[in-house]
């Protein structure tokens, strides 16, 4: 059957709609829960689980059809004004949500769910309305009215409807429709044609009622039929004919013949129209993917996002509520695959270096800098530049799924340790390269699971600190100097850093009695192998840390910082850049090699001077900046390029600025310039490389590789950071 | 000819799947998202000079829901007579009453099935010359 390709496509795009609808749920919940109990915003959370019901229902996804009815049922008494929207409902409606999501998943993915969490879901939902909800039956049939209008004119006799005669199986019908038929837009012609369908058909009609033609009105029904049909159809087939027009006409059908038998049971009756194949309506939506030629004339803006979220204004924070925004029609978006815009992307950065390689050719033949050739060359830049962003901008995302998934994540682990918790996100617009969202989840759960378990004291312990007993969980995104800035913010107690301290010492991770900065404390937290659960609860104990949190963030080139003050609460704050295509880089050269050095993770550069730098037992030599000792390493030596030199006086140094703040001297041997560069991953081709992000190609075709210089310094000695700590203190 | 059929539902999934099956049985369909967009798309049709044979709507839509676009529709003389579906999830007899009361022609009872909705349509349109 060819037509299961295109019905496999609108399955696919039917999980994409429910992803949307799912959001904008949320959304609804979110509003009711600050207040907004709005008609509209009740109806936008019903109609979202009624469409994924109703779509569900064509793809026979009988899990999510039940689920969603049963939610449905409850929401239509807040819908009706029956039941109030208390935050305990919306709480439970919340819940409700998240199971709704974990069904679409497990539909989409062919999973099977386990139903212990979704029936106590429907249970509590379903004590809302005090009770069980029956399940949606198809109870859509109810022909026994017709058997009641009996028409005088209709006992065409001659063949009556007890007689087992000989006379081939068949109905007697007569049908005499009212004025409202036709009023509804019915015509008795073309059921007529559908009787036809049916089986040998005579008719005869019958005028008696035709009035004279003074009184005669077009629109009233004047005219009747007598019909006989000789069909091996069944009784209930010849009455689907009529179904529309039930009450709107006088009928009668009897049985002639060897008529197949009527309805035995009003309850087992079957779907109209589905008579003869019992079961499942639906088309196979299952296998292959195929083109969808079909062509789309309609003028509509058809909406049909390839990404679960659809395209939201400007990457601005402070979304607030759009759920009535989205009930008034996305915005006409197109459906692209994402490996044309990999392509597209991959074009663009050919692009960038092509353009390198021109300015670079331009300068080494000499031309002059206000030539045309020049000026053209500045406009082709910009525009280069233009359209690189453009094309960034194709693949970014608002962060809002990422956010919504947080909210679940908040209400899940406050139940489980016990706290109230609110969750506040601000920000949820802002757009991040979709690549870079993915990413983000894991170690987004895992920090905002620690900001709950450990962040947040108990409610006791709030209320013995003064605070509110419900805690406040925050989450925020902006865009900072070209960069996306996420924080996760408590009100909780602050970091203990007594605690973390001893903890630390107690792992032999720092030596006892080390004077430490108190931001030096909190950034043990990232060190590996660090946990300040006094045991391991069900939340903290799965194998993460915070270092686990800070290197895949460094992955994404990103960086992530603690602050906290005591009794008022901590803040992780994330650091991302805009894509991870491009980079700000720094070129430099080192044992004769070129690099690339990340710009963001370079805080200054300096020149070595013999006055500034000290020795430190064999190997290590420090420099001074602003009465700070800073270890000096040398790339070269690092990268394996050459041994170290005698003496660093006049080298050019790169200050590296770790996430915990330490810093370490890079020593290069030229800086080369400063510009972006285009990313090429390595890791398909060589898998990870210490101390190596990634490579780039450079003006002149060279391929360079771009520095992790986090990396390289922590594979250089990662205790190196905390000898500062000795000089400094 | 084949008979032009307007279809009014705010998921698109389920418009998706009209259109396939519409176009599949040899129809022509436009799509429609709310009552609202229905009663534009319906304008545009009539003004093309391919006036609807047959309308399909929702009842759960944003903006103006089936029962609003049903009055609406009936409400304009030119098309105080063309034939109209309603598809729902909603329980029949009480859909019946309902759908009866704002002027609709038929109704067709989601899990949506091509089969059945393309009887419905030759039901209340008649079949076109395809």
């Amino acid at each position: 059957m060819p037509e299961t390709d295109p019905m496999a496509e609108i399955r696919a795009s039917f999980f994409i709609e429910c992803e949307e609808l799912l959001e904008s749920l949320q959304d609804g919940l979110t509003a009711m829960d600050d207040g907004d109990t709005d008609s509209e915003t009740i109806n936008v959370c019903f109609r979202a689980v009624h469409s994924i019901k109703g779509g569900a229902g064509a793809f026979g996804l009988e899990e999510l059809v039940r689920f969603a009815h049963r939610f449905e049922t409850v929401m239509d008494e807040i819908r009706n004004g029956r039941l109030d929207p208390t935050r305990d409902t919306i709480a439970l409606f919340f819940r409700g949500a998240d199971i709704l999501y974990d069904i679409v998943r497990a539909s989409r993915d062919g999973e099977t769910l386990d139903t212990t969490t979704t029936e106590a879901v429907l249970g509590d939902l379903e004590a809302l309305v005090g009770g069980v909800i029956e399940e949606e039956v198809e109870e859509e049939i109810d022909f026994a009215p017709m058997t009641l209008s009996l028409d005088p004119l209709g006992d065409d006799d001659g063949e009556s409807s007890d007689a087992a005669d000989d006379s081939p199986p068949g109905f007697a019908i007569s049908f005499h429709p009212n004025a409202e038929l036709f009023a509804s837009g019915n015509e008795p012609r073309h059921l007529l044609a559908a009787l036809q369908d049916l089986g040998e058909m005579t008719t005869t009609c019958d005028l008696s009622k035709l009035p004279a033609l003074e009184n005669l009105h077009p629109e009233e029904g004047a005219i009747g039929w007598h019909i006989e049909l000789t069909t091996p159809a069944r009784e209930e087939e010849v009455a689907e004919v009529f179904e529309f027009v039930d009450g709107l006409c006088e009928l009668t059908i009897k049985a002639r013949g060897n008529a197949a038998p009527g309805l035995p049971d009003l309850d087992s009756i079957v779907i109209p129209g589905t008579a003869d194949d019992g079961d499942g309506p639906t088309p196979d939506p299952a296998p292959a993917t195929a083109e969808d030629d079909e062509p789309d004339p309609e003028p509509e803006p058809v909406s049909a996002a390839p990404q679960p979220t659809p395209p939201k204004p400007a990457p601005t924070a402070g979304a607030g509520k759009d759920s009535k925004q989205a009930a008034a029609g996305p915005k006409a978006t197109v459906r692209v695959d994402l490996d044309r815009i990999e392509r597209l992307v991959n074009l663009v950065g050919e692009l960038v270096i092509n353009q390198a390689m021109l300015s670079q050719s331009v300068v080494e033949a000499g031309i002059p800098a206000n030539s045309t050739v020049s000026s053209g060359l500045e406009e082709f830049l910009q525009l280069t530049r233009d359209i690189q962003e453009s094309v960034m901008m194709i693949r970014a995302q608002p962060v809002k799924s990422l956010f919504q998934r947080m909210s679940r994540i908040v209400r899940e682990s406050s139940s489980m340790v016990g706290k109230s918790v609110r969750f506040v996100t601000d920000g949820e617009a802002t757009e991040i390269d979709k690549t870079v969202i993915e990413r983000l989840a894991d170690p987004l759960t895992h920090m905002v699971r620690n900001a709950v378990d450990h962040g947040l004291e108990t409610t006791e312990g709030r209320l013995k600190a003064g605070k509110p007993s419900e805690g406040v969980v925050t989450l925020t995104a902006a865009h900072k100097s070209g960069r996306v800035v996420l924080e996760i913010k408590d009100d909780g107690g602050g970091i203990n850093r007594e605690v973390v301290r001893a903890k630390a010492e107690e792992k032999g991770l720092i030596p006892p009695g080390v004077p430490m900065q108190d931001q030096e404390i909190d950034n043990l937290l990232f060190l590996p192998g660090f946990s300040t659960a006094k045991e391991v609860s069900d939340l903290s104990g799965r194998g993460v840390g915070m270092d686990v949190v800070r290197s895949s963030i460094q992955a994404l080139g990103g960086r992530v910082t603690i602050t906290s003050e005591p009794g008022v609460g901590t803040t992780f704050s994330i650091s991302l850049p805009l894509t991870l295509a491009v980079l700000d880089g720094m070129v430099v050269e080192a044992g004769g090699e070129i690099l690339v050095v990340p710009l963001g993770s370079i805080s200054e550069t300096l020149t070595l001077q013999a006055a500034d730098m000290e020795q430190l037992g064999a190997g290590t030599k420090l420099v001074r900046i602003r009465e700070e000792f800073v270890p000096i390493l040398d790339m070269a030596v690092q990268l394996g390029f050459r041994p170290a030199l005698e003496s660093y006086e006049g080298s050019s140094v790169l200050l590296i600025t770790m996430e915990d703040n330490t810093r370490s001297a890079l020593v290069v041997d030229r800086i080369v310039e400063q510009r972006q560069v285009v990313i090429k991953g390595l890791q398909e081709s060589y898998g990870r490389i210490p101390g190596i992000a990634a490579a780039t190609i450079l003006g002149n075709g060279r391929i360079a590789l771009i520095l992790d210089p986090a990396d390289l310094i922590a594979s250089a000695g990662s205790s190196r950071s905390l000898q500062t700590f000795d000089l400094a203190g | 000819m084949s008979l032009k059929i307007l279809a009014v539902d705010d998921s698109r999934t389920i418009r998706d799947m009209l259109k396939l099956a519409l176009a599949q049985a040899g129809f022509a369909p436009e799509v429609a998202e709310d009552g609202v967009h229905g009663l534009e798309v319906l304008e545009e049709m009539a003004q093309d000079g391919t006036p609807p044979d047959a309308i399909i709507t929702d009842i759960n839509m944003p903006r103006m829901d089936g029962f609003g676009f049903i009055d609406a529709v009936r409400a304009k003389s030119a098309h105080s007579a063309v034939p109209i579906l309603v598809l729902s999830t909603e329980s029949a007899a009480e859909l019946k009453a309902r759908a009866r009361a704002s002027g609709a022609t038929g109704w067709i009872v989601k899990p949506f099935d091509p089969v059945k909705l393309v009887k419905a349509i030759n039901m209340v349109a008649g079949k076109g010359a395809a």
